[in-house]
């Protein structure tokens, strides 16, 4: 899993409101080379959450990352390489991202973040009675 | 400037469809001009398009798939000397820079419908000295192909209805698609397969109708083996991939049978992600939105594989409440999944389509119909953000097709949108509630017919029914 997937995941856990950023267990990193792609970066700064990905990339064992970065410094080629390689080439091979609030551990096995959440952490089918009303007409309400 | 565009006869309904994609990639044209030569019908592999520059052309006739040339025509005619007439009347400053002493050619001599024998195609060569060729010929690599294509009038052996009558073009080549793509990643050299891995020809066309391009960023919320997302990183893209199931995402066949020896295998830039998510329940952080440009998946929808979602089957109905995973479990736990229909399936990829695309980024997916009397319904899903631009049929057994849907997001999405969407769908859902019954899909295209009706019609009369026009089929 590169930095990149962690900023985009959060725990959707039923009852969860914050679950972003996931914090990372680490077991094995691995850096794997990446091409570098300027235009993939400028494109991509502005949706990214800056200060999750420089605690990440700390977390990881890289801290090269300035605190805050604005839409200036994509300019500097120095900088574009350092964002590069905290977001595209940093791999969490095994660990855990974990749920900022409920402390529910998902697995990062080969490189594979494991986000699938267990029966009784599935928010309620509240959700489910608006979209697929006909489920709800045939096997009754589901509280 | 009208160029004569010959394609592959095959994916009838993606010919037309592909090559309107790409004129928007290399050529920002949001609707292109067609017209059909004389006599031919609209099946026919021959077509007259209008394009603003001849390096347009040349870069969607290399990239697409379907499209076997982009000529220049030079002339056309339902004789041969209707041909000469028409090259001899076609403008001298044309014709003459292809013609000089300092130029290599050649001649090709095509037909569609029938074969030409050696001694014909020489034949047909010979019969173009009326054309001042001045330069030297190469065979092997020329500066300029020209192309003699003509199609006979004895109709029905060529796959087309019998109207066709005889026409004859002569063109100079402008581009062509690169078909050596499909031997290099056919599916039977993949190292890692799945039952519903995407034929590579489709993963291609897939990939156009996409707009996919170098520094894109792809996603397929259904990777399963990665076939989808090998086109699009052929193409450059930078690709993630999803899937509920974790054999198929992470473990496959061993360390060098999985999706990312797949990309190795081309020597392609891998994904820069691959998880395990439930399409139903996406883990994608709150205020996370427009950052894909393109989706391009095909749903599972029952009759190969089925999809899955969080959640028992017992606990969607009701009749059990969550399962508590006890606490000493919770490491190793393997959570139960449910049926997924394909009517939710749909909705819920539409929903994260609509939130997670840039604008103007492109929805490609498949979407099953059952054909009817040969006739199929067209309800396909809509939704408030989204444009659907094409719709290309691929006709897989007398009972059923899948349709590869080009969506086109020109709306952002808002809460009002996300609401009026569940409205919205809720009217297609209602009449489609047959899609939410287990399997329902599936027994229409496996049970056997309705007996009643085998015995109505006897064996020569199906042998009648039985339609001579190929049509979709190839």
């Amino acid at each position: 899993m590169r930095l990149f997937t962690h900023n985009m995941l959060s725990s959707n856990i039923k009852g969860v409101a914050n679950g972003f950023p996931l914090r990372i267990e680490v077991e094995q990193v691995l850096e794997k080379q990446v091409d570098f792609n300027p235009d993939f970066l400028k494109n991509l700064f502005p949706k990214l959450e800056w200060k999750a990905l420089v605690d990440a990339a700390r977390t990881m064992g890289y801290a090269e990352l300035p605190e805050e970065a604005d839409s200036l410094m994509l300019e500097s080629e120095e900088f574009l390489r350092k964002f590069h390689h905290a977001l595209l080439e940093l791999h969490l091979e095994e660990g855990a991202l974990v749920c900022p609030e409920t402390g529910r551990k998902f697995p990062v096995n080969k490189g594979i973040p494991n986000m699938l959440l267990h029966e009784d952490e599935v928010p309620d089918l509240a959700c489910n009675q608006v979209l697929c009303p006909t489920i709800c007409e045939r096997y009754g309400k589901v509280d | 400037m009208w160029y004569l565009c010959v394609f592959y006869h095959r994916l009838l309904d993606y010919r037309r469809a592909e090559v309107e994609s790409l004129a928007e990639m290399f050529g920002g044209l949001s609707s292109l001009e067609w017209r059909l030569p004389e006599n031919q019908h609209p099946d026919s592999p021959f077509h007259l398009v209008n394009l603003p520059s001849e390096d347009i052309a040349r870069k969607i006739a290399n990239r697409s798939i379907l499209v076997k040339g982009i000529y220049e025509l030079w002339g056309e005619g339902s004789s041969y000397e209707q041909l000469e007439e028409a090259i001899k009347s076609y403008p001298d400053d044309r014709k003459w820079p292809y013609l000089t002493c300092d130029t290599t050619f050649k001649v090709i001599v095509d037909s569609f419908g029938k074969a030409t024998s050696f001694q014909e195609q020489n034949d047909r060569i010979k019969s173009l000295a009326y054309i001042p060729f001045k330069g030297r010929v190469n065979l092997k690599n020329p500066d300029h192909s020209f192309w003699f294509m003509e199609t006979d009038d004895y109709g029905a052996h060529n796959g087309l209805p019998p109207v066709v009558q005889k026409r004859i073009f002569f063109g100079r080549l402008v581009g062509g698609a690169d078909r050596k793509l499909l031997p290099t990643y056919q599916l039977k050299s993949r190292t890692y397969l799945g039952p519903t891995a995407m034929d590579a020809e489709m993963a291609f066309l897939m990939a156009n109708q996409a707009l996919v391009a170098p520094g894109k960023l792809v996603y397929d919320p259904f990777v399963g083996t990665g076939s989808i997302l090998v086109a699009a990183a052929h193409f450059g893209a930078m690709t993630m991939g999803a899937d509920i199931d974790i054999r198929a995402v992470r473990d496959g066949r061993g360390p060098d049978c999985n999706v990312w020896s797949n990309f190795k295998q081309y020597g392609l830039q891998l994904p820069v992600a691959l998880l395990r998510a439930d399409n139903s329940l996406p883990p994608w952080r709150p205020g996370l939105k427009e950052i894909f440009d393109a989706i391009i998946c095909d749903p599972p929808y029952g009759v190969r594989a089925g999809g899955r979602k969080s959640g028992g089957r017992k606990l969607l109905k009701g009749i059990v409440g969550p399962y508590t995973v006890p606490d000493d479990k919770r490491t190793d736990h393997i959570p139960s999944t449910a049926p997924y229909s394909l009517a939710e399936c749909v909705h819920d990829l539409l929903d994260l389509a609509a939130r997670m695309l840039v604008m103007g980024g492109r929805l490609v997916y498949f979407y099953p119909v059952l054909r009817e009397d040969d006739v199929v319904d067209n309800h396909f899903p809509e939704h408030p953000c989204f444009k659907l631009i094409a719709s290309s049929e691929q006709i897989l057994s007398s009972r059923y097709s899948r349709v590869l849907l080009t969506m086109v997001k020109t709306g952002s999405y808002t809460d009002k949108i996300a609401e009026a969407a569940k409205i919205k769908h809720q009217d297609f859902k209602e009449n489609y509630v047959k899609w939410l019954e287990d399997g329902n899909l599936h027994s229409s295209v496996f049970s056997p017919a309705h007996p009643q009706l085998c015995e109505e019609t006897d064996s020569k009369l199906c042998k009648d029914l039985k339609p001579k026009y190929r049509g979709k089929y190839v």
